[in-house]
């Protein structure tokens, strides 16, 4: 099997030849070449470079074309700010005021230095892998981006005290949204992951996300035309997983924090489980931790498919160890071939 | 008022569900009986303290947490300006967010801190390494509280901490944010004293610093 068929069988809830495994290499792709994170991101050419190079590395099963969460921001205008071993930072919100909504001017993807790099990037990566390996795009949600647009004192102040703003800044990001995903899908990648950490009740309490960002995430999915995988980044999902079934994704990135059984008795046959290795705690792991950590996914989810194995984040931190990633990759082509065999206690 | 009779029950359900009325109605009827400043505080801080562990075993929101806390923080304001009140807790502390710019853990915790009666020094957010360091030591800080939201904002932590030592401060230096509640050990490799999971934790640090020093 090549990596897109052993992930659509996954998604499909059957069982592959093995597990499938998505390192998802952002900013990491710079060091994989050696240079300055600021500098990986000025041209397309160097994404392209380092992805092909680690899905070979890592036997990687997706090409990752996320740049780094704030290049919305970027295109609406905002600060980025670049760290030596991290992903880049949004900078000060750049809506001051909530009164300033009504200024805000939506991007347009083709005018969007930043957003066109990624979409050259998309299209020589689709050039390259074309239907063998799947392509993954990213998109902030329009109920988790005022995080960086307004900071999220007053974004809370918009959820709970200024519905009419709220809903305008909605609809402004949701128009963006859409664009910015179809754009993506136009350019080569294969399904667009929408990536919303406050639809975790860790971050807004499920009743309010009821109201809100579960409305708007059926909403702007449907008009997204290609297939979608949610991703809290790291936060919470069991209590949400039914609800963000209901949006209509076929795959969804759980926590670590999540029991993983519970979620396999929850997920199976309704929405593939993407993850939910640690990546904060990779700097810490040995070898045998990380084989560790692979099993227990594996063992926990993988029966009957519906499994692609990740880190939990979306992103691998810069100080995850080559070694440890290396060393997931062989673990997970070890014990996540099917049939699964049971682990002998 | 007994402190059986304080009805922080209700209270927390009234800041749970955002309801600043409901809220300031319970925080009266608590203080119109015999004007104590101390019910106030048993109120708001058994109350956010519930909420605070609510949020650690996943029942609530940190958006709950958080309008909790400005909705204490707003009445207790008050209160202590109708009456003249001062923060009665000398102990001088700042709060900060390390690089990054996202400061509700930040703006959390010193609200849940002037709710429980200390004074504090908002040195702001997306301060360098330098800066905090700077700042920490001009104003003569007894306690550090340093936020952070990306993990190699947490990691410098460590550079703050030992650039403060070779000053040789003794600036207590607590830490907070989603790194050090993915990795339970990371305050310790950052060399921080303690590790403060959320606002009502943090207090109580302070309070065990203010009593003989925090066991780190």
């Amino acid at each position: 099997m090549n990596s897109m068929e052993r992930v659509m069988t996954a998604i499909q809830h059957k069982e592959p030849d093995r597990v499938p495994i998505f390192h998802l290499f952002s900013f990491y792709g710079a060091k994989e070449l050696g240079i300055s994170i600021k500098e990986y991101f000025s041209k397309p050419e160097y994404v392209v470079e380092a992805q092909l190079k680690m899905r070979k590395k890592y036997s990687n099963d997706c090409i990752y074309t996320f740049f780094y969460a704030p290049i919305e921001i970027e295109a609406f205008g905002g600060e980025v700010v670049y760290l030596e071993e991290g992903p880049p930072n949004s900078g000060e919100p750049f809506v001051k005021m909530i009164e300033d909504i009504n200024k805000i001017v939506i991007p347009n993807i083709h005018e969007s230095g930043p957003l066109k790099k990624v979409l050259e990037t998309t299209a020589m990566l689709k050039k390259s892998v074309g239907d063998e390996v799947p392509i993954i795009g990213v998109v902030m949600s329009p109920f988790s981006l005022p995080v960086m647009q307004i900071g999220f004192e007053k974004y809370l102040e918009l959820i709970y005290f200024r519905q009419d703003a709220f809903n305008q800044l909605m609809e402004i990001n949701q128009a963006f949204c859409v664009s910015w995903a179809n754009a993506q899908l136009e350019a080569g990648a294969t399904a667009i992951c929408y990536f919303d950490p406050l639809a975790s009740p860790t971050i807004i309490e499920r009743e309010k996300y009821l109201e809100t960002g579960h409305k708007i995430a059926c909403s702007t999915l449907s008009k997204i035309n290609g297939a979608t995988a949610t991703h809290l980044a790291s936060g919470v999902t069991l209590p949400v997983l039914n609800d963000i079934i209901t949006t209509g994704s076929a795959v969804l990135g759980f926590s670590a924090k999540d029991n993983i059984e519970k979620m396999k008795e929850k997920s199976k046959n309704r929405i593939c489980l993407l993850g939910n290795l640690s990546g904060i705690n990779m700097m810490n792991w040995d070898k045998n931790q990380a084989r560790a950590e692979v099993k227990r996914v594996i063992q926990g989810a993988a029966k009957g498919g519906g499994l692609i194995l990740s880190d939990n984040h979306g992103d691998i931190p810069w100080q995850a160890p080559e070694e440890i990633l290396l060393e997931i990759s062989e673990a997970v082509k070890e014990y996540g071939r099917y049939p699964i065999k049971d682990e002998v206690k | 008022m007994k402190e059986a009779h304080i009805p922080v029950e209700a209270f927390k359900m009234a800041l749970l569900q955002i309801d600043r009325i409901k809220a300031a109605e319970i925080f009266e009827s608590c203080y119109d009986g015999d004007h104590v400043f101390d019910v106030l505080e048993h109120l708001t801080m058994g109350a956010l303290e519930e909420i605070g562990r609510g949020w650690e075993e996943g029942d609530f929101s940190l958006s709950q947490v958080y309008m909790s806390g400005i909705i204490c923080e707003e009445l207790i304001e008050k209160y202590m300006t109708i009456h003249e009140l001062v923060p009665q807790k000398q102990i001088k502390i700042a709060i900060v967010v390390l690089q990054d710019h996202h400061a509700l853990g930040k703006r959390i915790v010193y609200s849940i801190l002037r709710a429980s009666g200390y004074d504090l020094i908002d040195f702001g957010q997306g301060l360098s390494v330098e800066e905090v360091v700077e700042k920490a030591m001009n104003h003569n800080v007894d306690v550090l509280l340093i936020s952070t939201l990306m993990l190699p904002s947490a990691l410098n932590v460590k550079k703050v901490v030992e650039a403060l030592r070779e000053k040789k401060s003794l600036i207590k230096i607590i830490v907070g944010g989603a790194p050090f509640r993915l990795d339970s050990n990371l305050w310790q490799r950052v060399k921080a004293d303690a590790d403060g999971k959320n606002g009502t934790e943090v207090t109580k640090l302070i309070e065990q610093l203010y009593e003989g020093g925090i066991q780190g």
